[in-house]
């Protein structure tokens, strides 16, 4: 496997320009003739569906959900960092880009980050000129704020709803352009499989989730769009449908997978509440400037929060990191969590998975309103989750999965170790390293979508040409074969547990060994129980129902085995990496003050695995991270 | 606690329906209400009965796709809150459940609680955007907005496109939903260039759908889950005068 | 869908033009609804010169029937504005009902007011009423007796007419309640008229609904002190008989 970043030569900020320059255009009359298939609907997917119609290429959109609306970016809440530099407070593209490089602990590539630093200003110019209502000055200005311990503020955003904004404006460009004819949009549509041709990919295999119709789409490029890997901890901040599938299965075809193992944890989200729960609900971190963490001293201590005395708190945050206290980096605040848990300090109704975020002193010294206005909505969806008022009582939180940098691997034009198969938004591995900076999500969508791919395809379907296979072609009807195949496998088994139920047990094993730390021992555990447990998956799942209709025990079952073999990947790609870096936190390698040790002489590198068969270890490729502009630096939080 | 529910089961777009009873048995009140529900599908599937099909995803009330009409009231129960925020300490053990899917005639039922919404899309095809492409648009700061526009464009932009709204109209009314997009782009100096256009297209859509009119009810103002005020509609009614008195 | 069936949806077999927006229908309603309110305003303002006396209301009225061109303009635009206003009305009760083609097993209203929620019911009421009180008292069919009153100037005695009619309990009772269906309707009508034509907010729409119930409950006491008064002699007949 040849690993070709494609990464222009010359200076960085020139970089991007010079690449475009170099780019071969489609004739304007010849974009119609390709055509183009995009999977999934969320920012990075249909801000490329809408660009790639409005240039005038042939476009097909397939999404699971029944609308393209609901893709889960809509759910992010906090924000989308531009380098506008708007509050004149010294921001700069080399500023977000040197942030995001560090945020991301050096393991991203320079000239991906700086490009998207630059294309970050567009975005928000596109997103105005769409009508995005984002917060204003009352001067008519858009306002900023500074977000997830940046800086300057560069953070744009609509009230806590930032990402619902962006999707419904990139939904709504790409609804323009489903009435213009040139965009083809199927929903409820599952991709099960990337189909390839001579080493090119040709177009995917499809389930129509209403009535189960397998069907074969061609096109000239295929564009994975398909969002994180999440759920693979079971619950986590993800949508209940978001899934590894296509990714997976493209990586099965022959596409790289990077850094499986960078999955970011979210320190404030609303503890587990018992075995039945089904995901997760974050909290923005916001509430982390006037709060304060802390368990009992006392192991096991059931006493309600308010009758612990003063001293017999520990606020281990404070206590451990006395200059950023509970203002903690996302990745230190989680592990510091789970480490008092798992001690036995934990505090709440399930396991004792939780820690106190205590508002009462803020509402001391600032009063009710003040805290009212702030934080008010939040303290409204708590007490809708919890039924417990925070206002009275602490409240209790517990780290979840939320974000995972890891992704298909991809070159400097998107593309991934297939040619002609794109990979954009969260799916891919690109821009974020080991770790990823708040509010920065929704930049590197929108950037890929809008921003990035409507070039870089051009480049690729000009020197590529037109293709004449179609969904007739026999590699299509091989891989409806092998998707039907395993539909009937699966409702074959009838055993005795659902997939919900192996996907619960899946998850806490990856949790417990491949989670917010790692070490040796849990990673070959895991990698002993998994192949145990998809065995028993493969013999013993149930599954009622028929493949030929609206079946979502059968949907989540095909995800569940996906995950089950997806999981493995991570915990080779944790195991192979020797240090800690960003997210990835390995319990072997850290100071003395237990702080992660970067090992930056052998790990400055992307690992790119390549698919070796179910069960066997997949091949490892390095792209090494070369570094000309930035100083490699350590964290420090003390 | 332990609930009986009365449920919507319906195999496909073609079959008839009825209502099926289920017990569900050792309910918590921390579950939301769509856990509820995987609890007892579990129990079905282990029984050899298909598990209901609901429609669910991001289960923190933004992305609009859970859609279950609980006791008659959609989402249920508690003000401002989606069916998958809304946690079972709202019920009591020996509490009698009727859940049902949205009906409308624009929103056929797919199977069980599941319903078609496309409807929502086409309505937005018709003219729910602002004709700019990627690219070539003015530096983000060049058009200043007030905060109290930018203000009322977020209130009604909030809209997640549930179709509470319809579903709780007496007489499944889609006005709520296309208000609030109108008013949505008549707020913002972006919408004003299609903005005669953009009402008349989108409500002549809406009639062709199958939706019923609105006579003023408010029932989908009170069923909203981001609670969109009906100050919209009557927004809605004056730029679809404007545009029908003035526009080309 | 394909397009048949959107037309089908369209296609509801009336006279009516059904390409009327939805939009429209409800300003057609608003609209007539208006026409229908200034009418029953000034008709209550005449009516109620029954408390000043019989020279009074026999005065207003033969003052009424002999201005014709006025009386015919206003007796057409009230006709035509009824005929549009139960004909739309009707027409939005179909296709609302249409729209809904299955119900619900169990709907729970949450703050639609009973008032609205009966719109269509209280609107066909009081149009039955309207035409048994054209008969009474306008065409004088009920009792044709009434036709011949008159008072001691000659005009036609519209006073002894009114209390001959609400002396009898069952008209009277029928009455009340038609006019308790007229403010029931109007409690509604009035914030609805500014909702549909789009005069309206959150801020002056607690207003409008409070000032639709003020003006409803005016107009109940200002009909219905009528036959009550009737009933409790407090208006009587002329002495002296007819």
């Amino acid at each position: 496997m040849k690993f070709d970043a494609q990464i222009p030569s010359g200076p960085l900020a020139e970089k991007w320009d010079k690449h475009r320059f170099e780019m071969k255009l489609v004739n304007p009359s010849n974009k119609r003739k390709y055509k183009i298939i995009i999977v999934g609907t969320g920012l990075a997917g249909a801000s490329a569906a809408a660009s790639f119609a409005e240039l005038g290429y042939n476009v097909s959109v397939f999404c699971y959900q029944d609308s393209p609306r609901r893709a889960h970016s809509i759910a992010a809440q906090g924000g989308i960092n531009a380098a506008k530099n708007y509050q004149n407070d010294g921001d700069s593209i080399f500023r977000l880009f040197y942030d995001t490089i560090k945020g991301g602990d050096f393991r991203s590539r320079e000239a991906n980050v700086y490009r998207l630093a630059q294309v970050s200003n567009n975005i928000i110019d596109q997103c105005v000129a769409q009508g995005v209502p984002f917060a204003r000055e009352y001067g008519g200005t858009l306002a900023n704020r500074s977000f997830g311990g940046a800086q300057v503020s560069r953070t744009f955003y609509a009230r806590g709803q930032t990402g619902q904004q962006l999707l419904l404006s990139a939904y709504s460009a790409l609804l323009r352009q489903i009435a213009s004819g040139k965009v083809k949009m199927y929903p409820r549509s599952e991709m099960l499989d990337l189909v390839v041709v001579n080493d090119r990919a040709r177009g995917i295999v499809v389930r129509n989730l209403i009535n189960g119709k397998i069907s074969s789409h061609a096109a000239d490029a295929v564009v994975l769009a398909t969002g994180g890997y999440g759920n693979v901890f079971y619950l986590s901040t993800n949508a209940k449908g978001c899934n590894v599938t296509a990714a997976y299965r493209a990586y099965k075809k022959g596409a790289a997978f990077a850094n499986p193992c960078y999955t970011q944890i979210h320190p404030t989200c609303i503890p587990v509440t018992g075995e039945y729960q089904s995901k997760l609900t974050l909290m923005s971190e916001s509430l982390r400037n006037d709060g304060r963490i802390w368990v009992p001293k006392k192991k096991g201590d059931t006493r309600p929060p308010n009758e612990i005395p003063e001293d017999e708190r520990d606020y281990f945050l404070e206590r451990k990191y006395p200059s950023f206290g509970n203002l903690a980096p996302r990745d230190i605040s989680s592990r510091s969590a789970k480490e008092v848990c798992d001690a036995g300090y934990g505090v709440g109704h399930y396991k004792g998975k939780g820690v106190y975020l205590d508002l009462s002193d803020a509402i001391k010294r600032l009063g009710v309103e003040v805290i009212k206005d702030r934080y008010g909505n939040l303290f409204d969806m708590y007490e809708r989750i919890t039924g417990d008022n925070p206002y009275e009582v602490p409240m209790r939180i517990y780290p979840a999965s939320h974000y995972t940098m890891g992704g298909l691997w991809v070159d400097y034009n998107l593309m991934s170790t297939i040619p002609g198969l794109f990979v954009i938004g969260e799916a891919n591995f690109s821009d974020h390293g080991a770790n990823r900076l708040g509010a920065s999500a929704l930049m590197q969508g929108l950037a890929d979508g809008y921003f990035i791919i409507p070039y870089t395809i051009g480049n690729y379907l000009a020197r590529s040409g037109n293709s004449d296979i179609n969904a007739d072609h026999s590699e299509f009807k091989a891989s409806e074969k092998t998707v039907e195949e395993q539909t009937k496998k699966l409702l074959s088994i009838n055993g005795k547990k659902t997939a919900d139920s192996f996907h619960r047990e899946f998850g806490h094993i990856i949790w417990e060994y491949c989670g917010m730390s790692r070490n040796e021992a849990g990673l070959k555990k895991a990698l002993e129980e998994i192949p145990a447990l998809r065995e028993e998956f493969w013999n013993n799942v149930k599954i009622v129902g028929s493949g030929s209709e609206l079946n979502q025990a059968l949907e989540r079952a095909g995800r569940v085995a996906d995950f089950l073999e997806f999981g493995e990947i991570m915990c080779y790609d944790a195991l192979n990496r020797k240090e800690s870096c960003g997210a990835h936190f390995r319990e072997e390698y850290q100071t003395e003050e237990g702080e992660a040790k970067r090992d930056d002489k052998h790990y400055s590198y992307v690992s790119a695995w390549e698919f070796n068969g179910v069960g066997k270890e997949p091949i490892l490729h390095k792209e090494p991270l070369v570094f000309e502009n930035v100083k490699l630096s350590t964290r420090s939080y003390k | 606690m332990n609930l009986t529910l009365y449920v919507w089961r319906q195999k496909n777009a073609q079959d008839k329906g009825r209502m099926e009873k289920y017990d569900a048995k050792n309910i918590t009140s921390h579950m939301s209400f769509l856990e509820m529900l995987d609890v007892v599908n579990e129990d079905l599937i282990h029984q050899n009965i298909e598990p209901i099909a609901f429609d669910h995803d991001c289960r923190e009330g933004i992305c609009g796709t859970c859609s279950l009409m609980i006791n008659g009231i959609p989402h249920g129960p508690q003000r401002a809150t989606t069916v998958c925020q809304l946690h079972m300490r709202y019920f009591k053990d020996g509490d009698t459940i009727y859940i049902e899917p949205w009906r409308s005639r624009a929103f056929p039922i797919v199977r069980d609680l599941i319903v078609d919404r496309s409807a929502f899309d086409r309505i937005m095809q018709a003219g729910g955007f602002i004709s700019v492409n990627t690219g070539g648009v003015p530096d983000a700061n060049s058009i200043p907005i007030s905060k109290k526009d930018a203000d009322t464009a977020m209130d009604a932009a909030a809209c997640i496109g549930c179709g509470a709204c319809v579903a709780a109209c007496p007489n499944a009314s889609a006005m709520l939903f296309i208000a609030a997009k109108v008013s949505h782009f008549a707020s913002l100096p972006q919408g004003q260039i299609e903005r005669k256009e953009r009402v008349k297209k989108m409500i002549a859509h809406m009639d062709k759908e199958g939706f019923g009119n609105c006579t003023n009810y408010y029932e989908c103002e009170a069923a909203c889950p981001k609670e969109i005020s009906v100050k919209f509609i009557a927004k809605m009614n004056r730029e679809y005068f404007k545009a029908s008195l003035t526009g080309r | 869908m394909n397009t048949s069936e959107l037309d089908q949806i369209t296609s509801i077999p009336t006279p009516v033009n059904v390409s009327v927006a939805s939009v429209s229908k409800k300003v057609l309603m608003a609209v007539t609804g208006a026409i229908l309110l200034s009418f029953i305003s000034v008709h209550l303002l005449g009516n109620l010169q029954i408390f000043i006396g019989q020279g009074q209301l026999n005065n207003y009225a033969e003052t009424l029937q002999s201005l014709k061109g006025l009386k015919w303009t206003v007796r057409i635009v009230t006709i035509i504005a009824v005929i549009i206003h139960i004909w739309t009305g009707v027409l939005l009760w179909f296709e609302n009902k249409k729209a809904r083609p299955i119900s619900y097993y169990k709907h729970d209203t949450i703050q639609a007011s009973l008032s609205s929620r009966t719109m269509i019911y209280t609107g066909l009421l009081i149009f039955f009423f309207v035409i048994y009180h054209l008969l009474q008292f306008t065409l004088i069919v009920t009792n044709p007796q009434y036709a011949n009153l008159r008072d001691a100037l000659g005009r036609h005695d519209v006073y002894s007419m009114v209390i001959l009619g609400f002396s009898n309990y069952f008209i009277s009772g029928a009455y009340i309640i038609a006019v308790l269906m007229l403010a029931f309707h109007i409690s509604h009508a009035i914030s609805s008229f500014f909702q549909t034509l789009g005069w309206n907010n959150d801020k002056v729409l607690p207003k409008l609904k409070l000032l639709a119930n003020i003006v409803a409950i005016l107009f109940f006491i200002g009909y219905a002190s009528i036959p009550v008064s009737v009933l409790l002699h407090i208006v009587k007949l002329p002495v002296g008989g007819y």
